[in-house]
């Protein structure tokens, strides 16, 4: 629904984009993911047209953005939910989108609804809201056209973890009646939570694409007895678990969470069945996607990459 | 890629018609705090003045028509209206709502020609509000000195003043184009009005050739005709080219500014 082909963005010397090329389909959320500075907003505003593409183009459903009659009907957008005047209130916002796209008023107070912002909190003006209050009248704002296509940037920024739920869930129905949903993120939590496919894009370049598995499986294949994946296992007999896995060459250590072995999950059950070691819970270590983000985008941060990778494990995230 | 790309059926969509966007810009001038209280400000202005016009006409037994009120009422507003239309567009930026305002009409022409469209209707409203407060005080006086009061209210300088305030309010919207900052271009807008037509006066009593060029290149001077309506004949070439040089060139330059800006 959304191609976007060889877009190309340069400021002087300077190349914000280079040749970056990606598809978002129908039913599926899109994480477009990448530390700081790495282009998604630029990708996006060039998409909605506010910014002009050196070369390249961006169409949305077979049209460029600027040739859509009355856009607000078919693309929700959604790019700086502080870009709103602040001595408007929030229904006052609402109600402006909804007379420029031709809308009937009520809808202003089903969008209100449906984002759970309160009646005393809509006629509070823009000024005196959170981050995350902005958040939801954004997305307010992006739905009221009743859009097929759903451009959110950074939506989850100043969401609590239960409003990033909400949102989860939101998207998900949205996607699941056929929408379509790009939505950005430098959080690699936040995409991974919501989205159903990942774009990958660091320095202006796209790194990676596809769904979490097949990216996991393309890294796994590249990296191949590199790094390779790891799995923790929690058995009756750890200490003797450790020492069969040794013995296959899968290394193993002990750990106050159980058993940690640099081998795929299937290994290390194979080794405990052949010597009838009882697990108690077996899986493979969930760091693998901010690995392979870290991975991806290490000459691409803004930190020096002489900096120690963050800790692995269910603390490691990047919150 | 895949071979099936999903489209936007669009047939059902109409473009959002150029009155819809005069009424959003007409709502979006008068909603917030600042123009609220701008308004106030001129409503309490006007009663002020036209109140105290009213009672030294009446005490001294002044005669009055229903255009002298009219002209206070009108001189008032005429200070404010350019800077609504400054507004009108620098808010957009200064508020960044111009990535809303775009996102859901990009063709930025359109938005652009609503919000001068605008700035018109907010004129004709400040004229009209003029002829009723003249009309009202003029009321008045009838009431209490019948012979002293007419309901005249000068029809030529009413015209002249919608034509000569639908400039100011043009060079107001060129320059907030031009400058996309509202402090700024209200001080233009102000150092425009005043220093070029000084400079040329200044030159004029000088250079004695400079004084039959200057009606051609001065647009205060220029404009002197329209007050009265009573501009003929080389007044209209010299009307023409002075107002090129002063608003048409500035307004051009805004506006080709805006339409290829990086809105951010």
């Amino acid at each position: 629904m959304i191609t976007v082909e060889h877009l190309t963005r340069r400021y002087g010397d300077f190349t914000a984009l280079d040749d970056v090329s990606f598809e978002c389909r129908p039913g599926r959320v899109t994480g477009f993911l990448g530390p700081n500075g790495a282009g998604k907003t630029t990708t996006m505003r060039i998409l909605v047209g506010l910014t002009a593409a050196s070369s390249g183009i961006a169409r949305i459903g077979g049209h460029r953005y600027g040739d859509l009659p009355n856009p607000g009907r078919h693309v929700g957008v959604l790019l700086d939910a502080g870009a709103q005047h602040g001595g408007r209130t929030g229904r006052e916002i609402l109600t402006l989108g909804a007379l420029s796209m031709g809308l009937p008023r009520t809808r202003v107070d089903e969008m209100l609804h449906l984002v759970s912002l309160s009646g005393e909190e809509s006629t509070r003006r823009l000024r005196h809201y959170s981050l995350g209050m902005k958040q939801r009248l954004g997305i307010a704002h992006a739905l009221l056209g009743d859009p097929r296509v759903l451009i959110l940037d950074e939506p989850a920024n100043g969401l609590d973890p239960a409003g990033i739920r909400w949102m989860r869930g939101l998207l998900k129905g949205y996607a699941d009646r056929g929408g379509t949903v790009l939505l950005s993120s430098h959080l690699l939590n936040e995409v991974e939570l919501i989205a159903d496919e990942m774009i990958l894009i660091g320095r202006g370049r796209i790194l990676a694409q596809g769904d979490k598995q097949s990216l996991l499986a393309s890294r796994a294949a590249g990296a191949a007895g590199r790094s390779g994946s790891s799995t923790t296992a929690t058995s009756l007999d750890d200490d003797r678990l450790v020492a069969v896995l040794r013995e296959r060459g899968i290394a193993a250590v002990r750990g106050p969470g159980g058993v940690s072995a640099s081998g795929a999950s299937v290994e290390v059950g194979r080794a405990a069945a052949e010597h009838g070691i009882v697990l108690i819970d077996l899986r493979a270590v969930e760091g693998g996607l901010e690995d392979l983000f870290l991975e991806l985008t290490a000459d691409t941060q803004r930190e020096a990459s002489s900096y120690p990778p963050p800790p692995a494990g269910p603390q490691g995230g990047s919150r | 890629m895949s071979s099936t790309h999903p489209t936007l059926d669009l047939g059902a969509t109409e473009a959002t018609p150029l009155s819809r966007l005069v009424q959003v810009e007409l709502r979006k001038a008068v909603d917030t705090v600042a123009s609220f209280w701008l308004v106030a400000a001129i409503a309490v202005l006007i009663v002020i003045v036209e109140g105290g016009l009213l009672l030294v006409v009446l005490l001294q037994d002044g005669e009055s028509s229903a255009g002298d009120y009219a002209f206070f009422a009108s001189y008032i507003t005429a200070v404010v209206l350019p800077v609504l239309a400054i507004m009108l567009v620098t808010s957009e930026w200064t508020q960044r709502t111009a990535m809303v305002t775009f996102a859901l009409e990009p063709r930025r022409g359109r938005v652009l020609l609503a919000k001068y469209l605008t700035g018109i209707v907010l004129t004709l409203v400040a004229v009209l509000v003029a002829v009723v407060v003249g009309l009202g005080c003029a009321l008045v006086c009838q009431v209490v000195q019948p012979d002293l009061t007419t309901f005249d209210l000068g029809w030529r300088f009413l015209g002249g003043f919608v034509i000569t305030q639908v400039l100011a309010m043009s060079l107001g919207f060129a320059l907030a184009c031009l400058l996309l900052n509202t402090p700024a271009a209200i001080v233009v807008f102000v150092a425009y009005r005043v220093i070029p037509v000084s400079v040329f006066g200044v030159l004029a009593v000088s250079f004695e050739t400079f004084a039959d060029v200057r009606p051609w290149i001065d647009f205060e001077y220029a404009q002197g005709p329209l007050y009265d309506l009573s501009v003929s004949g080389s007044e209209w070439g010299q009307l023409l080219t002075a107002g090129a040089l002063w608003l048409g060139l500035p307004l051009v330059l805004g506006v080709l500014r805006i339409l290829r800006a990086e809105v951010k």
